[in-house]
Formats: C-alpha cells, sequence, structure tokens
C-alpha cells in the first residue's frame, strides 16, 4: 500500500461523497414523506388508496433494489419516461426506502398503547386532531430506532446508484482504480469513508432517541 | 330533574348480548354506583355512555343533548358523537395521561384543542385544577415521574377541564396499590360534596356506602336492582344480588 496514493485519490473520493451524501439525504426526505402517507393510508384504510399502498410495499419490498433501480433508468424510456442517472437514482432510492420507512411508521403507530386514542376521543377530539397531537408524537420515538437503521441501509445502497453511472463514492473508487490499479488501498479507504459517515449520522439519531424519550426517564 | 336519560340500551358483541336494554336515568348532583360481577356490562354500559363503544340500540340523553344510536357513520353523526363526549368527563382504570406531556399539559390539552383556549388561560385553569386535587407542586411533573395515584388524580383533572355535565369513572381505582387508592377516592368525595354528577363503577364496597346515592346492581348485562346503599348493602331483594355481596365481603 503506498500513502501517496491514498492522498492523492481523497480530494476525488470526498468530492464523491458528497454525490453520495446528496443521494442519500434527497431520498431519505422523499421517502420519509412517502412513509408517512403510505403508513397513514393503510392505517386509516382510506378506499382505493389503501389498495394501491399496499401493493406499492409488497412489490418494493419482494423485488431486488437492483432490478428497481434498471427498471426505472433502462426500462422507462421504452415508454417515454426518460430520466437522467441521477434522477433515477433518487427515484429507485425514495421509492425503495418508502416502502420500508411506511412499515416502520405504521408498526410504531399500531403500537401507541390504544387507551391514549380512547383518551383523546373521549375528550371530544377528532381523529385527526388525537392522531397529530397525542399518537404521532408519542410514535415517532418508537419509530426511530428502526428509522435510524432504514437510513443506514440507504446510505449503503447509494453504492448501488454506480451502476447506473453516477460518480458517487464507489463509482469514483472504481474510476481511481482503472487508473491507479490499487484496488485494495482504494476500496478500503472507500469502505472507511462510509463507515466515518453512517457512524455520524447513527450518533445524530441516538442523540435524538434520548432527547425525545426523556419524558420516560424517571 | 335527571341529567342523564338512557332508554333501552343494547349492546352485543357478535351474538353477545352484552348490554340487554338498560334504562336507567340520573339527576343533577347525584352520585350512582354501578357494581356487579365482572361480565355483568357495566363497564360497556359506562364506555357506550361517551360512544367508546357505539351501543347497538336505544338512545342516549345527556342535558338537552340526545344521541340515537345505530344509523351511519356520518360526518354529521360523528360531530354529535363528540358533542357528547365533550360534555362528559371519563375516567379510565388505566389513567391513559398523554405520557409525553407534563400533568399540566394533560389537563390543558382539552379546553386547548376542543375548547380553543388560549394558552395562558388553560395554564391557570391547569393550576387550579390540579391544586384542587392536590397536586399543585407537581406541574411540571411528566406521568411517567408520578405515583399512579397521583396519575389518575391527574386524569381526573385532565377531565374537568372541561367543564363536564357529568363525570364517568370506570374502575377508577383498581390499577393502583391499596395505599393509593383512599387519595383518588378522596378526590372524588370532594367532588361529589361539590354537587357534581357522576357515575362510578368500582369494587370499593365502603367506598359505594359512602358517597353513592344510589347503587345500581347489575349482572348479565340486566340491571338486577336498584337503590340506596342501605336499600342495597343492607337487604338486598334479588337472590343475585346477595349472592354478589356475600362473596365480594
Amino acid at each position: 500500500m503506498d500513502p501517496t496514493i491514498i492522498i492523492d485519490s481523497l480530494p476525488s473520493l470526498l468530492e464523491a461523497t458528497l454525490m453520495t451524501i446528496f443521494l442519500a439525504g434527497i431520498s431519505i426526505v422523499i421517502a420519509l414523506i412517502i412513509g408517512f402517507f403510505t403508513a397513514i393510508v393503510r392505517i386509516v384504510k382510506v378506499r382505493v388508496l389503501n389498495g394501491i399502498a399496499n401493493i406499492y410495499v409488497s412489490i418494493i419490498r419482494g423485488t431486488p433494489l437492483l432490478v428497481q433501480i434498471f427498471v426505472i433508468y433502462y426500462g422507462l424510456p421504452q415508454i417515454g419516461i426518460a430520466l437522467d442517472p441521477i434522477s433515477s437514482g433518487v427515484l429507485a432510492l425514495s421509492l425503495n426506502a418508502g416502502a420500508y420507512l411506511s412499515e416502520s411508521f405504521r408498526a410504531s403507530i399500531l403500537s401507541v398503547d390504544n387507551g391514549q386514542m380512547e383518551a383523546s376521543m373521549a375528550m371530544g377530539m377528532t381523529y385527526s386532531q388525537a392522531l397529530r397531537r397525542i399518537i404521532l408524537p408519542q410514535s415517532l420515538r418508537i419509530a426511530i430506532p428502526t428509522l435510524s437503521n432504514s437510513f443506514i441501509v440507504l446510505i449503503k445502497d447509494t453504492s448501488l446508484v454506480s451502476v447506473i453511472t453516477v460518480t458517487e463514492l464507489l463509482q469514483m473508487s472504481s474510476l481511481i482504480i482503472a487508473k491507479t490499479f490499487e484496488p485494495l488501498t482504494i476500496y478500503l479507504v472507500a469502505a472507511t469513508i462510509y463507515w466515518v459517515l453512517i457512524s455520524f449520522f447513527t450518533n445524530l439519531l441516538d442523540k435524538l432517541e434520548i432527547k425525545t424519550s426523556r419524558y420516560l426517564v424517571r | 330533574m335527571s341529567i342523564i336519560q338512557i332508554h333501552q340500551l343494547k349492546k352485543s358483541f357478535g351474538t353477545n348480548e352484552v348490554l340487554q336494554g338498560i334504562d336507567l336515568s340520573v339527576s343533577k348532583s347525584e352520585v350512582v354506583v354501578i357494581m356487579g360481577p365482572s361480565g355483568s356490562g357495566k363497564s360497556t354500559l359506562l364506555r357506550c355512555l361517551n360512544f367508546l363503544e357505539e351501543p347497538s340500540e336505544g338512545t342516549i340523553q345527556i342535558g338537552e343533548f340526545q344521541v340515537i344510536t345505530g344509523g351511519k357513520i356520518d360526518s354529521k353523526r360523528k360531530k354529535a358523537i363528540r358533542e357528547l363526549r365533550k360534555r362528559t368527563g371519563f375516567v379510565f382504570q388505566s389513567f391513559n395521561l398523554f405520557p409525553h406531556k407534563t400533568a399540566i399539559e394533560n389537563v390543558m390539552e382539552g379546553p386547548i384543542v376542543i375548547h380553543g383556549a388560549k394558552k395562558e388561560e388553560a395554564r391557570k385553569l391547569g393550576e387550579a385544577l390540579l391544586t384542587k386535587v392536590g397536586l399543585g407542586d407537581r406541574c411540571d411533573y411528566y406521568p411517567a415521574q408520578l405515583s399512579g395515584g397521583q396519575q389518575q388524580r391527574v386524569a381526573i383533572a385532565r377531565s374537568l377541564a372541561l367543564n363536564p355535565m357529568v363525570m364517568l369513572y370506570d374502575e377508577p381505582t383498581s390499577a393502583l396499590d391499596p395505599e393509593l387508592v383512599r387519595e383518588v377516592l378522596q378526590v372524588i368525595k370532594d367532588l361529589a360534596q361539590e354537587g357534581m354528577t357522576m357515575i362510578i363503577v368500582t369494587h370499593e364496597m365502603s367506598f359505594a356506602k359512602d358517597v353513592a346515592d344510589r347503587v345500581v346492581f347489575m349482572d348479565n348485562g340486566v340491571i338486577v336492582e336498584q337503590g340506596t346503599s342501605e336499600e342495597i348493602f343492607g337487604n338486598p331483594k334479588e337472590e343475585r344480588t346477595r349472592q354478589f355481596l356475600s362473596s365480594v365481603e
């Protein structure tokens, strides 16, 4: 292993890391929105939408992410929907994470004790008031550990987008290796960057979990 | 003048008829204690009164406000049910305080959301009510930091905050350690003395003797007999009442 190779390649790798963060960041925001509304639709059992949501979650969870990426990037142009690589990547990652997040949200909302809904209703609240003011704040705390998990998976999954030529961390590593012929060094650097990145976000979410749980501490 | 009128109230779960046509009226400031073996339908009756369970048949009138049961659940009907709930305070066996809100925030929630009160007004009301139930110094505690008895007193204050016409208690002391029962019953007794109309489902016999203007004995979804506590406890007419009383004493 030659340390100068690491030093020389680091700027490009870090720049590509920004793309990884961008993909993960924008996808998680969209996925949170998709996941939240899918969960609500399935819990409230909104007619028609509930069926669509069920099919969506089932298909996404039942197929590999790589296949989903290929369908969106290589498949959709055939019916006139041609997206650039980054948009395709964001779309695939958001749809994928959204389905998993909707399951997390659903489970966390359903795990709030039924007495909470009863107490809210007994006061004369509407269903949506009870959901918004009483149920959701409590379910968020329950959801954080699994959200954290989904976020980690999402950061890792951005590496799959390298196959459709998005120059994120893994793709950049391969490009550098093609020039330097140092796969072990470069891939280990890339792995380290993923690890640091994920540790950082895991820490952040752990802190958030402690903060939202303060009312449970005696 | 009766403030609550229940007419031919029925409730079935599947083929199991839990309430088989209950008629009951309660006067203003009257304290009615409902007793009976488990499965007799007493909790279901109470829960039907503010539609935590949807009754199958019958009418419920609270004050001027009447809800006829059955029929389609549309938005008009939902509104009617909410109006009924605003007029009744419900105290649960398991307290059901909002754990992510402090004691005073629990009490303020109803006035703010239901009555549209300002935060400062709601806080003043909350402080007054928590002081009334002896918890003026616990306003900023979370439920997890309070004992069961204290939690139940917060729950009572939370119900009172909506200024209900009637308070309903579903076994309010059943989930409490014995040494905490008294503080909760004292709060209920004080309310009785102030003239609050109340329906209480409880197994606390001595409390019932103390506070009840009328004791209703239920079994198998019907009211078996009712009367003053002297009549029911001293000289029950029905065999089933006698059996129940001897089994719990």
